[in-house]
């Protein structure tokens, strides 16, 4: 098995939380992993984004090839968009739908929307108000996720135990918040 | 090899982690991106804390490669870590430790930045390496990055020469598995030089080490000749070569299982190892050369081959001549297809970093662009490397220039000398002990009239809020440099802050001499970072 995953987002949105808990998840079945990431100066509040590559066989690249990326994680519509060359013919965007505007010339809203929905396979929808819904706002990312795990060949199973690993740390509470994240999420795939 | 001892590592990471079980006794750095986290994992590993491992941050580059060279002439393993322009503040001691040799094993780590993501300009680090004439490893892998370490300590030590290791921001900034060593190296006891003359670099000593190290290079050659790191792959009738070196032989075998005959030449120790070249050259027509940041191997080939070998690479455009490479800028230099992308959307606009809501930054642009605005519009702001840099951008438009670490003071007196009237320097408190005291002691001592505002935010922040050298020092370093005191300000950039700031900044430009301001509020990163660590 093999996944090559785009993740992105605005600079302290956590893209790099779901890209932990996927290598661990990966790690865990003994699968390579390379994931690019991006520190410094681009994290203030600019765009961001990993590449994130799983593979049950030995990994070369540490950036994904343009055209063949099987999956992108994006918390941000306009972001997700901003991938789409990286998109493979038959990969899957799974995005929130809020729009986070902090530059002036922030485009059309539902022409981000149109194009989004152009790519055929999308998870589009509103991680945000969800998280708010189910007093998690801090837990989109992994609502996004679990949204993604139809796409990433991971059940939620898999990954539930990989937050708890990740997140132990911070107690039960943070654990089963965003185990229950992650769950919301899968649904929102079905 | 049982499982826990496969670690899921940045590139970074490997490097510290492969130092430290190399036996190594001291870090020397200061913070840089891609290259920060090297010292980071020291600071925080449990081994290091057990084993007395130097890790605090140096002022600059500069004391950083000095200190490691002290380090090592007390018998000591010693690393220095910086991004790619770091080895330009700390040429000089580089260059010399070469001259000098090492005892100690010592591994100076540069991390460069092809395509520019967070730095000034794209210099390949392989020049400096090459310049002082010591060996210079470059890692394809995270794994490589941490097995590299122990081989490059020995070979320092092996050879009385320091070893530079060069990594690019997609190996540094890269998370892979790593295998990681059961065993642990000791580090090394205290031993001085024998002798008492060899880093006396007076000229008579000097020669002597010169011809010492130049007498080295052939030897240099061999070891890179039968280096295990090169390899030299040949498969079928090959009529195309590739040397691919460091990171881009990953691009390189990305794109391996669509190639039918090939000869690739892996090149992760340098200097070149020449007859491996001349070797592959005997089989092929073209040899592409695959390297991220400059065409420093590109060149030399063309010296080392017969003119029959057509050389192809980032000088005859086969790959682009700047920006990191990509895997697909390799594979159609391979001659292979694209694969089919989608058409990038028309309708993506740039988002571009911006300094933080509520940031002390903005009130010091904001109060200065009020009186650009409405009293002074012939102001000419010069701006230094650090988050406020980004005063260059909308909204604020402030600054007229950036340079490198600590260049806001000096290149505002220079247009003070050459008769520019209201000139300013900005510079943060980190850039300003790295590289900006020696500037302001000259443009005190000609009173130069220039405004320098020190906007200390406490920290180094760019990088992730690192410990800054000058804490609460500043106004004693500017008075202990000569500063007239009624000249010295310490404001603290609010918003409410802002007319008395605009005050002060028009008084002074007004004033023709020098003035330093010292707009003065946290970083708002490490504050929210500490109030976190305070809640636990």
């Amino acid at each position: 098995m093999k996944r090559d995953i785009v993740l992105a987002g605005v600079g302290g949105q956590g893209i790099l939380s779901i890209a932990t808990i996927i290598g661990d998840a990966a790690m865990k079945k003994g699968m390579y992993i390379k994931q690019a990431e991006v520190h410094g100066m681009s994290q203030r509040g600019g765009d961001v984004h990993s590449h994130l590559r799983i593979s049950s066989e030995p990994i070369c690249s540490d950036l994904i090839p343009r055209g063949c990326a099987d999956i992108v994680i994006s918390m941000e519509p306009m972001e997700a968009l901003r991938y789409k060359p990286m998109l493979a013919p038959d990969g899957w965007i799974v995005t929130a739908s809020s729009p986070f505007v902090n530059i002036p010339n922030y485009p059309d809203i539902e022409a981000i929307y149109a194009e989004l929905k152009a790519v055929g396979n999308v998870r589009l929808f509103d991680a945000e108000q969800l998280a708010k819904e189910n007093q998690m706002s801090r837990s989109v990312n992994m609502i996004l996720l679990g949204a993604a795990s139809h796409a990433l060949g991971l059940d939620i199973a898999t990954l539930s135990e990989s937050v708890a690993r990740v997140f132990g740390k911070k107690g039960e509470d943070i654990v089963n918040m965003n185990v229950k994240a992650l769950e919301l999420g899968a649904k929102c795939s079905q | 090899m049982s499982e826990d001892k496969r670690l899921l590592l940045l590139g970074d990471h490997a490097i510290a982690l492969g130092a430290l079980h190399a036996g190594l006794s001291g870090v020397y750095a200061y913070p840089g991106t891609p290259s920060t986290e090297i010292t980071e994992f020291i600071q925080l590993s449990p081994l290091a804390k057990e084993r007395n491992v130097h890790s605090a941050w140096c002022t600059n580059e500069k004391t950083a490669m000095e200190a490691a060279l002290g380090m090592s002439y007390a018998g000591k393993r010693a690393m220095v870590c910086m991004k790619h322009v770091g080895m330009n503040v700390c040429a000089d001691p580089f260059v010399n430790s070469g001259m000098t040799g090492v005892n100690g094993g010592v591994v100076v780590v540069a991390c460069d930045d092809p395509s520019m993501h967070s730095s000034q300009d794209e210099q390949d680090s392989r020049f400096y390496g090459k310049f002082a004439m010591v060996p210079i490893l470059e890692p394809s892998s995270q794994q490589e990055a941490y097995d590299m370490m122990s081989y490059a300590f020995d070979m320092s030590e092996r050879l009385k020469l320091p070893v530079l290791m060069r990594m690019v921001t997609r190996m540094a900034h890269s998370r892979a598995v790593v295998k990681v060593s059961d065993t642990v190296r000791d580090t090394n006891n205290i031993s001085v030089p024998e002798s008492q003359l060899d880093w006396v670099l007076l000229p008579a000593v000097a020669r002597k080490r010169n011809d010492r190290l130049t007498a080295m290079q052939p030897d240099l050659v061999k070891a890179a000749e039968e280096s295990k790191l090169n390899i030299l792959a040949q498969k079928g009738k090959a009529r195309m070569g590739v040397i691919a070196c460091g990171i881009a032989y990953n691009y390189v075998c990305e794109n391996l299982n669509e190639m039918a005959d090939y000869d690739v030449l892996r090149i992760s120790q340098y200097p070149i190892p020449t007859q491996l070249v001349r070797q592959m050259a005997e089989r092929c027509e073209s040899i592409l050369v695959v390297e991220d940041g400059q065409p420093f191997v590109e060149e030399q080939v063309r010296g080392i081959l017969p003119i029959k070998t057509t050389i192809k690479g980032r000088l005859s455009g086969e790959l682009p001549r700047t920006g990191e490479l990509t895997p697909d800028s390799v594979r159609l230099a391979l001659g292979l297809k694209a694969h089919d992308v989608r058409e990038a959307s028309q309708i993506v606009a740039p988002r571009p970093p911006q300094l933080c809501q509520g940031c002390g930054h903005r009130s010091v642009y904001d109060s200065l662009n009020e009186v650009i605005h409405n009293v002074y519009p012939d102001t000419k702001v010069f701006g230094d490397i650090g988050c406020y840099t980004l005063g260059a951008l909308p909204p604020f438009r402030t600054l007229n220039s950036c340079v490198d670490m600590g260049a806001s003071i000096t290149m505002a007196k220079g247009a003070a000398d050459a008769g520019l009237e209201h000139v300013v320097a900005v510079i943060g408190d980190s850039t300003f002990t790295h590289s900006g005291m020696t500037g302001l002691l000259d443009a005190i001592n000609a009173n130069a009239a220039i405004t320098v505002i020190i906007s200390d935010n406490l920290t180094t922040a760019m990088t992730g809020g690192q410990d800054s050298a000058g804490l609460n020092k500043y106004e004693a370093i500017c008075l202990g440099l000569g500063l007239d005191k009624n000249h010295l300000f310490v404001v603290e950039p609010l918003p409410k802050n802002m007319p008395e700031i605009a005050r002060i900044i028009r008084q002074e430009l007004e004033y023709k001499g020098l003035s330093v301001i010292i707009p003065r509020r946290e970083c708002l990163q490490t504050l929210s970072r500490k109030n976190k660590q305070k809640a636990k």
